[in-house]
């Protein structure tokens, strides 16, 4: 039986973005903060950020005209499959210490595995980013796996 | 929000607070404008409806994720802190659907002061949309 995973895929494990760097303000964790509700007074006046403040802080910014026709900003990390449908899986996040204003943050995202398992209607192919994130003294603050699933 | 928890009267079984999130429109666009997400299933209910077959505006995963790492991380205030959060977005919410947050402690290792929580979002249906599991440490922040 040939792999669903093939060679061509494989080959891709390693790939590395180029690291992006963001400095974290107090304005992004208020906005952030009353946009998910927190509750405690350090993350809302902004002294503190919430601990899954990084996904806004490195979700992407591209021109309009490199936006999809509905409107996604396309994720270069993550292959297109053709005859596969991307869904969201999961995510996987082990923090270090909490982010302040003023931290000056680099990430570094690698495709770090693709693998196939046979789901109920047919194969399933999951691919897995994993991105860390370092201070501006080098020191690692979190580390993020996200997973999608190909459909 | 709630007691400070202790090691010496944490057991597994325990359950965390729950907290009700109305699902609403105002917050899913301030979410999505906090992360310069333009998804179109997220703000425009004809696409999202119409030709991605939606019943309704979709709430953001991530969002959902984040009232995860809320629960872990109010339950352990000041006493701990958060080490980890794993989650995954099994089934879609949508705009209009009473969501909630619950947990319960899973295990407890009092030599590390490790507290491992299983955490989910369920709808008003009683559905697991968002399992997840937090892993906090208590006595050192």
């Amino acid at each position: 039986m040939t792999s669903v995973v093939g060679p061509e895929l494989l080959a891709l494990i390693g790939k590395t973005a180029a690291p992006q760097t963001q400095l974290v303000t107090r304005r992004d964790i208020c906005k952030y903060s009353v946009a998910t509700s927190q509750r405690q007074r350090k993350y809302l006046d902004g002294d503190e950020a919430p601990p899954m403040f990084h996904v806004a802080l490195f979700w992407p910014v591209l021109p309009l005209e490199e936006l999809s026709d509905n409107g996604v900003a396309i994720d270069p990390m993550f292959p297109d499959i053709p005859g596969r449908r991307p869904m969201a899986g999961g995510l996987k996040v082990a923090f270090q210490r909490p982010l302040k204003p003023g931290d000056e943050l680099t990430a570094t995202r690698t495709l770090t595995n693709i693998y196939s398992k046979l789901g109920s209607n047919g194969s399933l192919v999951f691919v897995e980013v994993t991105m860390n994130v370092v201070d501006a003294a080098g020191e690692l603050v979190l580390t993020e796996k996200t997973t999608r699933i190909m459909k | 929000m709630n007691a400070v928890p202790d090691l010496k009267f944490l057991a597994p079984g325990q359950d965390l607070p729950v907290r009700t999130f109305q699902a609403e429109p105002v917050q899913l666009f301030l979410y999505n404008a906090a992360l310069w997400n333009a998804d179109r299933i997220h703000f425009d209910y004809p696409h999202a409806t119409a030709v991605e077959g939606y019943p309704a505006l979709v709430m953001a995963g991530p969002l959902l994720g984040d009232w995860l790492a809320q629960a872990a991380n109010e339950w352990v205030g000041e006493a701990g802190v958060l080490c980890s959060l794993e989650y995954s977005n099994r089934r879609a919410c949508y705009v209009g659907d009473v969501l909630r947050s619950v947990g319960k402690v899973k295990s407890v290792d009092a030599p590390s002061g490790e507290v491992v929580l299983e955490l989910a979002i369920l709808n008003q249906r009683d559905e697991v949309t968002t399992p997840g599991t937090a892993v906090v440490r208590l006595g050192r922040r």
